[in-house]
């Protein structure tokens, strides 16, 4: 199905260079070649994420995938989220996925039981889930074209306008929601008196039970 | 008032005595005795007042519908003649002193409240009976009595002859009222009402279709309430009750209802000379073969339950020769001095500790511990002896006499055979009544050996009604021939002749018969020590018969039979003995006919049930349960599989919905 | 540029993540194919906005303003949920998600599952706390 996609590619490009000519940063085919490069390497990078043996490797690879994302949304002229992208995903997110590998005491080097035995069921269903995507979102979006021309879609100031102008209300709510977020984090990741009592309390329990019976 | 109330309040008192003795027993303790004497009593009086003044005149209908109910109207009908008057004050008699008794008898019996209701609701039911003018009425009252038998034989719960008695006694007399059902009706719908006064008229203008048939069923239902043979078996072993149970049942109510009803449509029986014919039968087969099996018995309390179906049977044979004067004059008198016997036997049992003959003629003096009861006793078997001048001798020359009046055709009633038949069967019952009667007073009062146990005197309660009952015993017959007839239908009820001479001589034979008898076995009582006695003679009455009754197999080998050469029965009777003392094996007849054959079927059923139906059902279970095994295994806790399987269901719907949007 | 290839990579990358989802061990690695999952949704949501903010003359911006808001929500959930994997690690000693299977039907149908659990909890704190 790549392939595919990258000889409708090949073939769809001549129209779009056609369709516009002029402007842009890079030409449109060449914006069209770059995006199926990077595309390419993300896809690969997230293959390499999900199935490497070795945990440490598969959050670096996830930098690379996030990398990866973050110019495809520079390509598409949203260079806000592409910015954006990098500074949490790359910068923090993975930043607190190493953190977790550490703290769980995540094997260093392969580890030979990083898939579950559920490995093959999940891929059928993954390949006839992206089977059943793809051809559907080819299928549907075969003859439209995005006009990446004019203002940037997704400049800082565009984006900015917009998020504070239309969303303020969304946008505080969701600092209500981070802030939730933190603290729960917080309560749940607190070692010192949940994990010393909660051993005490259970076993008590358990003996009250056992007493009981 | 008017004798329409005073005859509505009879029945109603005790059975609000009842009702109020049920709800009360448990709460307030000492109104208990009270509420179960003091109805009853009143009704007595009431109905005491109400034969006053009916006074033998004009019969009194009073009817009141309730509701319509149908093509065939029912009514609360009241109708009273002479008979229903008379009946109805024994009733209140009999009732009364087995209240009263019954408070010394089962003085610390716990169950007293719930005995003492029931036994009202027993009398009200009887009384209802009596007074009824209407057929379906009346059959309220019938099944009452009914299911309280029930209750009240089995009273001694405890004991696994009471609950098999009480058993018997209620499906043998249900398996003729089911018959008695249909034939109920079948006469109403061919003389067009339930009320009393109408079917006898229809009756009287010939207006019955199937007179034969509507008999026949009826006399079933009369074969099972008045204990006639072949439905009478449940009678003797209704004996496991307490002893003013069966003086009531066998006195006043229950028992006598069925040859009441008889007497009351006596038209409708006499419509068919084969009914009467049968009913002759019935009463000569039921006559002598209870006097034969009262002979054996060793139990004081069966003797005397074989000679109620005797005596029973000299009424309806009075009645298939067409006399009810004679049948409800001969009801009384045995009323009177059958309660009277059974209340002296319950007596007797408590001081003896036993029921049993055998044991009693093992015993010396037991007289002189119970002198009330010895005497008065001894009044009631004369009467039941039919010797002159106590009662039971009028009223059952009153009965031989019509039969000799049938015989001799001076009546166009009855046909001459069942005159024959009843005659003959009644004379040699004479003999035989006689006999029993002689034997039970020579084997309970003349015993010798051990000193009979001193329990100090009987309750007052327990004696007073014994002189009570005495005097009708002793007097009623020979004051009411003359009156009766104006009560009754108006015929003459005085004694003949011939039917006197040769009652009364075949009476003295078989007395003097026995005695002699009994002269040459006495000897062997000495020598051969029998019998058993309650193990807590110091208890009351009550606790002392169910002791005895419990005890009675375990100790003899048997219910009604004691292995005892003493016995001047056993010489008497010869070979018969041993078949007379069980029934002449009627029960096992039944067992053979009727209780096995459908134990086999319900085992079939059973069978059927279990191995047949309950393979579907549980085959019904097991294939869910299969599945659920299965569906079972896929719980495996692991979360990644349980997604799989929801993402991979998302997928085939996404890609159905796909499919069937574009068409595909 | 031709819509087809964001929303192919991203289905791609989602179907990328899916399959992390459902055959990663490690619960870490679960939470990484989650977010490649949200990436995945992210760049549809741009190339959508970017596509109507000039063809159907979309001012609002949402695809951008929802992107946004899903990068901090994921930013909360992938806080919120090492938190949790990290509680678990402490308590159970693991963080293979296919070993916490306290749901599974047990052998014993009629016996509640409490009795099992009271009964090995606490040997696993026990174990928590020597390996800690």
């Amino acid at each position: 199905m790549t392939l595919a996609a990258t000889t409708g590619l090949l073939t769809a490009g001549p129209a779009t260079k056609a369709a516009a000519e002029t402007h842009g940063f890079l030409s449109p085919t060449g914006v069209e070649i770059a995006f199926v490069l990077v595309g390419l390497v993300t896809f690969g990078a997230a293959i390499v994420t999900v199935t490497t043996r070795q945990l440490v490797h598969a959050a670096l690879w996830l930098v690379v995938t996030l990398g990866g994302l973050a110019v495809e949304y520079l390509l598409l002229t949203a260079e806000f989220i592409a910015w954006v992208q990098v500074l949490i995903y790359v910068g923090s997110v993975v930043v607190l996925l190493l953190f977790g590998l550490m703290l769980t005491k995540a094997p260093i080097g392969r580890s030979p039981d990083a898939d579950s035995g559920n490995r093959w069921a999940a891929l059928t269903v993954a390949v006839a889930a992206a089977a059943a995507l793809v051809w559907v979102v080819v299928d549907a979006f075969r003859t439209t074209w995005i006009d990446l021309d004019g203002p940037a879609a997704g400049s800082t100031e565009a984006t900015g306008a917009s998020l504070f102008q239309n969303w303020v209300l969304p946008f505080e709510a969701l600092s209500v929601l981070l802030l939730a977020a933190l603290v729960g984090a917080i309560v749940l990741s607190r070692k010192a008196k949940a994990e010393s009592a909660a051993p005490d309390a259970r076993g008590a329990t358990g003996r009250d039970t056992e007493g009981a019976r | 008032m008017t004798t329409t109330t005073l005859a509505v309040l009879v029945p109603l008192l005790p059975f609000l005595g009842a009702a109020a003795g049920l709800l009360l027993g448990r709460t307030a303790p000492g109104f208990v005795r009270p509420l179960a004497v003091l109805p009853t009593l009143t009704s007595l009086v009431l109905a005491a007042l109400v034969a006053a003044r009916q006074g033998g005149d004009t019969a009194v209908n009073a009817a009141t519908e309730l509701t319509p109910t149908g093509s065939v109207p029912i009514e609360l009908a009241l109708h009273i003649d002479g008979f229903a008057a008379l009946v109805a004050v024994l009733v209140g008699l009999v009732a009364s002193c087995v209240q009263i008794y019954s408070t010394g008898y089962l003085r610390d019996d716990p169950r007293y409240p719930s005995y003492a209701a029931l036994v009202s609701l027993f009398t009200s039911a009887m009384l209802l009976v009596v007074y009824s003018g209407d057929l379906i009425v009346l059959l309220v009252g019938w099944e009452v009595m009914g299911i309280c038998s029930y209750f009240l034989v089995g009273h001694y719960w405890e004991t696994p002859e009471a609950r098999a008695a009480s058993l018997k006694a209620f499906l043998v007399t249900k398996l003729g009222d089911v018959p008695f059902l249909i034939g109920l009706f079948a006469l109403a719908t061919d003389a067009g009402s339930f009320r009393i006064t109408k079917v006898l008229g229809a009756v009287a203008s010939g207006g019955l279709d199937h007179p034969t048939l509507i008999a026949l069923l009826l006399l079933a239902g009369v074969a099972g309430k008045s204990a006639q043979f072949p439905l009478h078996t449940w009678l003797p072993d209704a004996m496991a009750g307490p002893t003013p149970v069966s003086a009531l049942i066998h006195a006043a109510t229950m028992v006598a209802a069925g040859v009441y009803f008889i007497a009351r449509l006596l038209p409708v029986f006499e419509a068919s000379q084969a009914a009467m014919i049968v009913l002759a039968v019935m009463a000569a087969v039921t006559m002598a073969g209870s006097a034969l099996a009262a002979l054996a018995q060793d139990d004081i309390k069966r003797v005397l339950a074989y000679s109620t179906i005797g005596q029973l049977g000299y009424m309806t044979g009075a009645l298939a020769v067409g006399d009810r004067g004679a049948a409800v004059f001969h009801l009384l008198s045995h009323g009177a001095f059958k309660a009277l016997l059974f209340l002296a036997a319950g007596v007797i049992i408590h001081a003896a500790g036993t029921n049993s003959l055998a044991a009693m003629s093992r015993m010396r003096n037991l007289r002189d511990r119970v002198p009330d009861a010895f005497w008065t006793m001894t009044v009631a078997l004369l009467a039941l002896a039919a010797i002159p001048p106590f009662s039971g001798f009028f009223s059952k020359e009153a009965v031989l006499g019509v039969a000799e009046h049938v015989v001799t055709g001076h009546t166009e009633h009855a046909p001459a055979a069942a005159g024959w038949i009843v005659l003959v069967a009644g004379l040699l019952t004479a003999v035989l009544t006689a006999a029993y009667a002689m034997r039970l007073w020579l084997l309970a009062f003349r015993g010798r050996g051990a000193e009979a146990p001193d329990h100090g005197r009987q309750p007052l309660t327990m004696t007073v009604v014994l002189w009570v009952l005495a005097i009708p015993s002793l007097a009623l017959g020979g004051f009411a021939f003359r009156v009766l007839p104006d009560w009754f239908d108006g015929r003459d009820l005085g004694p003949t002749l011939t039917t006197s001479v040769l009652g009364t001589g075949l009476a003295l034979a078989g007395g003097i018969v026995t005695y002699g008898a009994w002269r040459h076995t006495t000897a062997l009582a000495a020598r051969i020590p029998l019998g058993a006695v309650s193990a807590h003679p110091e208890g009351d009455a009550a606790q002392v018969e169910a002791e005895a009754i419990a005890t009675h197999e375990p100790a003899y080998g048997d219910i009604a039979y004691a292995p005892d050469p003493a016995d001047p029965g056993r010489l008497l009777l010869g070979p018969l003995h041993r078949p007379a003392a069980a029934g002449f094996h009627l029960d096992a007849v039944y067992t053979a006919l009727f209780v096995r054959p459908v134990q086999a079927g319900a085992s079939l059923v059973r069978f059927l049930d279990r191995e047949v139906v309950e393979t579907y059902v549980r085959g019904a279970g097991a294939l869910p349960r299969w599945l659920g095994t299965v569906v079972r295994r896929a719980q495996t806790g692991n979360v990644q599989t349980y997604v799989s399987a929801l993402l991979a269901g998302t997928v085939v719907l996404a890609v159905a919905v796909v499919l069937v949007a574009t068409g595909a | 540029m031709h819509l087809a290839y964001p929303a192919v990579l991203s289905a791609l990358l989602f179907c990328t993540g899916l399959y992390g989802v459902l055959a990663r061990r490690n619960a870490i690695l679960v939470l990484m194919s989650v977010e490649l999952m949200l990436n995945a949704v992210n760049l549809n949501l741009v190339a959508f906005d970017v596509w109507l903010s000039k063809a159907a003359e979309e001012t609002l911006h949402s695809g951008q303003a929802l992107t946004l808001f899903t990068i901090a929500i994921a930013a909360a959930e992938i806080g919120i949920g090492l938190a949790i994997v990290l509680a678990v690690h402490r308590n159970r000693g693991t963080a293979d998600i296919d070993k916490l299977r306290d749901t599974s039907e047990r052998h014993d149908p009629d016996g509640p599952d409490s009795d099992a659990r009271t009964a090995e909890q606490p040997g696993e704190a026990q174990k928590a706390e020597a390996t800690a």
